[in-house]
């Protein structure tokens, strides 16, 4: 099957556990602020690639998925966008007992998800903020089909790990956080929490491509906000990542 | 039996002759715990250090600290020399201070006084007429036999690095014979060796070793007199941890005091000294405070080693290098690991006395290593960019599992084998012959055979395939050659007695040619299949540049069809080498390793078309070129990986730099994802890997402020080096190399 990629990462360690082969999808419902791959976001651009080639590349790196315990990562972009495609691959990957994990919004159609999770290990969950409008704000999209996304997953026990990007003035309302978190301890899926702090890596990217980024002038959080808004994850009881950097 | 053995096991052949192999098996203690035990330095070895410390940056700022300047060096012409005398637990200096370089002019006495006047220094004028008028050196030799073209491919600068005028090294003497059975046992074995060829038929062979092995027994009495002048007497076995650490460090003393061969490495002794030190342990004669102490005194005197070397010679290799490799860890061949104790102990002088480039050590790198080793490694070299990994599981079935790395990436089994190394060929340079019909892209000379040039307007992959594999069958032969004359040179003006008594009387040789460039020439071949390349030429023809229209994809990205190339060349030229016949009847091997000297290799390349502009460094050993990989980290030593070890038996180095945020979020993930990257690479049979975890900011900062950075270590194809003694062309260099530095 055919799908369009924007590009391959072979030696991923901060998109699920272990050393994975990230495949970043191309195509994105989502217009966030802070994206760091606007190239991605077209559906018509990236290369066409075909799942019967790809899992011949893909099994080159098993010796590296076994020793890390690591997998595949398929993220883009919105993965599930290509939700047939990334099925078909899953599938394969399944057969040659390769480890599966997607990086979504969780902004999808939840029917074509469906067959894409009935192959998937891990889910990599980016909760963009748990306030509706800030949610809008900063992606131009309803936050409502990620939270009954992750509804489902719940009920299907499967993994989660849930990223927050905390952007200065932006996402990082400590109320709003607090009510992610209490949401949280209803689920019992998830497995890790990942504070991720804000970096403008990505904006060189945005001025080639003629968009407007907005947050020229948003600075970098702190150190301390960081922390701050681990620790209220870590009040929970909820497995946030890098509980030894909390005084 | 020796008394100084009670306690070990002696039941074996190790007792009745000389097998240090036998000795280890038979006696040493596998460890699978963590680094927990290990020890921080001593009040006395903290100040020992700040003293060499602020000796090295003098140094430094001189261009060398010391030098003598009329008596060559021998085993025994200078010493004793201390730093503290009554602080040091390990003893010994090449001359009567740290520091202070010897001269060896049976070498080459042009080279000696070339370096003297470079810094600043004369040549003694007596010793001078000794070695013009009385003393032939080898550097004489060598160019008394060398032919026109042998001549022609050195100036060209198709062949450079070739030991012609410099000690040839990569001789790995056994020197932890002297510890095990002390010299007069050694000299008696010698003795009933040379018994062996009374013969009266006397074939060059039999005179060449009986005058061989008559010079090794003088260089052990020389041995024991060096050691008599700090007051130890080495004529019997060590007994003791401290005084096997000293025996064994006066073997390597003394060849390096005879010796200024280009690698001078030191084996595989830390997990044999290691029984000596569990036996001392147990009997509660030593404690582990003192026994790393002695670990980091003995690492403290071998990263001040020193030779003095020409300019042009650091320009090929800078930062001082002297390979003094120390091969840790590996499996055995009954399964059981040979990590010790021991091995944990010198990796932590890397903590104890901060990073350094010497002594190299080299991790033998085994899927089946303790998990705990693994992760330490993993930590050291985070910490420190000063280890390189070779591949055990790849080598042990060729080497058994008592090989060490002399140099870089070239195994040898200790005391039963070593090698004529041969520097390497440019094969960048190589295919521009083939383009140019044996003519150099920047001379417009002819320097190869008068091959048929291209004439067409765009390259034709048949057609240049076809012109460069003629021209690399025309330069294996006058490499072959050009190596026969070296060291049947060397042999005979310039042998290396004491490294050779620390072998066994008949041993393997092996021929080691080497290739650069190979990823230029790989590239280059895909971009002619894939996209179209232009020859523009000059006035005279010659073709001086290419236009490359459309994409390709490099060597790098594991892409079977490319790298496909790369791993034809290798054997093909290999191929062309095994065709000639060796000196000594050595057995040839090759090599894919620079060193820093990618960066002269390309000074002396023109344009090469797969689009690397004249001058521009190729990238170093077998990495990919930089910029060219699009798939990421592990697909790159995907590539490298598919190299054929068997036709590149002396070694593929591949040269790995990554920012600490690209193998895990926090420390934890990162140890354990950089030693399964390992597991994996050399899974997939890679054989060399060195590592250097940094980010690229602080190799900026290191340029523009090298006095915040005295100790910091990054690892190049093969070796380490103090990135501040790196020239700036070179800094520039492993600062523009690709780091893997992905989000």
């Amino acid at each position: 099957m055919i799908g369009r990629v924007h590009s391959i990462e072979t030696c991923g360690t901060v998109d699920g556990p272990g050393i994975r082969f990230i495949l970043f999808m191309q195509g994105c419902p989502l217009r966030c602020q802070y994206c760091h791959n606007p190239d991605s976001w077209k559906a018509t651009d990236g290369q066409e690639m075909d799942t019967n080639k790809l899992i011949k590349e893909i099994v080159k790196y098993k010796p590296y998925m076994n020793s890390s315990g690591g997998g595949i990562t398929i993220s883009g972009g919105e993965p599930l966008l290509q939700a047939d495609f990334v099925a078909d691959l899953f599938q394969k990957c399944k057969a040659e007992g390769i480890h599966t994990c997607i990086d979504t919004s969780g902004f999808v159609k939840l029917d074509k998800a469906a067959k894409v999770l009935d192959y998937t290990d891990l889910v990599l969950l980016d909760v963009k903020s748990f306030n509706p409008q800030v949610y809008k704000n900063v992606t131009g999209v309803e936050l409502a089909p990620t939270l009954e996304f992750e509804r489902i997953l719940a009920e299907r026990n499967i993994p989660v790990w849930l990223r927050y990007v905390l952007v200065p003035n932006l996402t990082d309302n400590l109320d709003d956080i607090e009510a992610l978190a209490k949401y949280l301890t209803t689920l019992s899926n998830v497995e890790r929490i990942d504070v991720l702090p804000f970096h403008k890596m990505g904006e060189f990217k945005w001025s080639e491509l003629g968009y407007e980024y907005k947050l020229t002038d948003t600075q970098e959080p702190s150190a301390e906000l960081v922390n701050t808004a681990k620790s209220i994850f870590h009040k929970y009881n909820l497995p946030i990542f890098g509980l030894a950097s909390i005084v | 039996m020796f008394k100084q053995w009670e306690g070990f096991n002696t039941d074996g052949d190790w007792a009745k002759e000389v097998n240090v192999r036998d000795f280890i098996q038979r006696n040493y203690t596998p460890y699978e715990g963590d680094d927990a035990f290990l020890a921080g330095p001593t009040d006395r070895t903290t100040k020992l250090w700040e003293q060499v410390m602020v000796m090295m940056k003098e140094e430094l700022e001189k261009g060398i600290y010391d030098v003598e300047t009329k008596v060559p060096s021998t085993i025994t012409s200078h010493g004793p020399g201390y730093i503290d005398k009554d602080a040091e637990t390990i003893v010994g200096f090449q001359s009567d201070g740290p520091l202070k370089r010897n001269i060896m002019p049976n070498g080459g006495i042009r080279t000696v006084e070339n370096s003297l006047h470079a810094y600043g220094y004369d040549l003694d004028e007596a010793t001078k007429e000794v070695f013009t008028k009385y003393r032939k050196t080898h550097n004489d030799g060598v160019f008394a036999a060398y032919t026109t073209a042998m001549r022609k491919v050195r100036s060209s600068g198709i062949i450079t690095g070739l030991p012609d005028a410099y000690g040839r090294g990569r001789i790995i003497g056994d020197y932890r014979r002297v510890a095990l059975y002390g010299i007069d046992y050694l000299i008696a074995e010698r003795q009933k060796d040379k018994l062996q060829l009374e013969v009266n038929s006397m074939s060059e062979d039999i005179i060449r070793l009986r005058e061989e092995l008559t010079e090794q027994m003088s260089a052990l009495k020389e041995l024991k007199a060096m050691a008599k002048s700090y007051g130890f007497d080495i004529s019997q076995p060590a007994q003791t941890a401290q005084e096997a650490i000293q025996w064994t460090y006066f073997g390597y003393l003394g060849a390096v005091k005879e010796q200024d061969g280009a690698a001078m490495s030191l084996g595989r002794v830390s997990s044999f000294l290691d029984i000596y030190i569990q036996r001392d342990l147990d009997n509660g004669t030593i404690t582990e405070q003192e026994a790393q102490e002695f670990m980091d005194h003995f690492v403290m005197k071998l990263r001040m080693v020193r030779f003095l070397r020409t300019p042009a010679y650091n320009e090929l290799f800078s930062g001082d290098p002297t390979w003094v490799t120390e091969s840790i860890g590996g499996m055995g061949l009954d399964g059981r690991t040979l990590v010790t104790k021991n091995s944990f102990r010198i990796l932590h002088t890397l903590v104890n006395l901060g990073p350094a480039p010497e002594p190299n050590l080299t991790v033998l790198w085994s899927v089946n290593l303790p998990e705990n080793f693994k992760l330490f490694c993993s930590k050291m070299s985070i910490l420190t960019s000063s280890i390189q990994y070779e591949n055990d599981d790849l080598m042990r079935p060729y080497h058994g599992d008592d090989y060490g790395i002399a140099c870089c990436v070239s195994a040898m089994r200790i005391g039963k084998q070593m090698q004529f190394f041969g520097a390497r060929a440019n094969l960048a340079k190589a295919l521009l012959y083939a383009i140019n019909g044996g003519k150099d892209e920047k001379s417009g000379e002819q320097i190869g055979p008068k091959f048929a040039p291209v004439t067409t307007e765009y390259l034709e992959y048949n057609d240049v395939w076809e012109k460069f594999l003629q021209v690399m069958e025309w330069l294996a032969e006058v490499y072959v050659g050009a190596l026969n004359v070296i060291h049947y040179m060397h042999d005979k003006y310039c042998y290396e007695k004491l490294e050779l008594a620390l072998h066994d009387k008949d041993i393997i040789r092996t021929f080691a040619t080497g290739i650069a460039g190979l990823s230029v020439v790989t590239d280059a071949f895909s971009a002619i299949k894939n996209a179209k390349v232009k020859v523009i030429r000059d006035d005279s023809g010659l073709a001086v540049d290419y236009e490359i229209e459309g994409d390709y994809v490099a060597f790098g990205n594991d892409d079977d069809d490319v790298d496909k190339v790369a791993c034809d060349i290798t054997e093909i030229f290999m191929n062309n080498i095994r065709k000639h016949k060796t000196y000594r009847n050595s057995l040839p091997t090759m090599s894919i390793l620079t060193i820093t000297s990618n960066v002269v290799y390309g000074k002396k390349t023109g344009n090469t078309p797969d689009g690397r502009k004249a001058g521009e460094p190729f990238a170093p050993g077998a990495n990919p070129m930089h910029g060219r990989d699009k798939r990421g980290a592990v697909a790159s030593l995907n590539s490298v990986a598919k190299l054929p070890y068997k036709h590149a038996e002396d070694g593929i180095s591949y040269t790995f730099s990554i920012i600490p945020g690209a193998l895990g979020k926090d420390d934890s993930e990162r140890y354990k994802n950089l030693a399964a990257l390992m597991d994996g690479y050399f899974e997939k049979t890679g054989q060399h890997l060195n590592v250097n975890v940094f980010d690229r900011a602080t190799l900026l900062d290191a340029m523009d402020h090298p006095e915040k950075y005295p100790q910091l270590t990054v690892r190049v194809s093969g070796y380490a080096v103090n990135f501040i003694r790196l020239t700036k062309e070179q800094q520039k260099d492993v600062i523009s190399r690709t780091f893997h530095e992905k989000f």
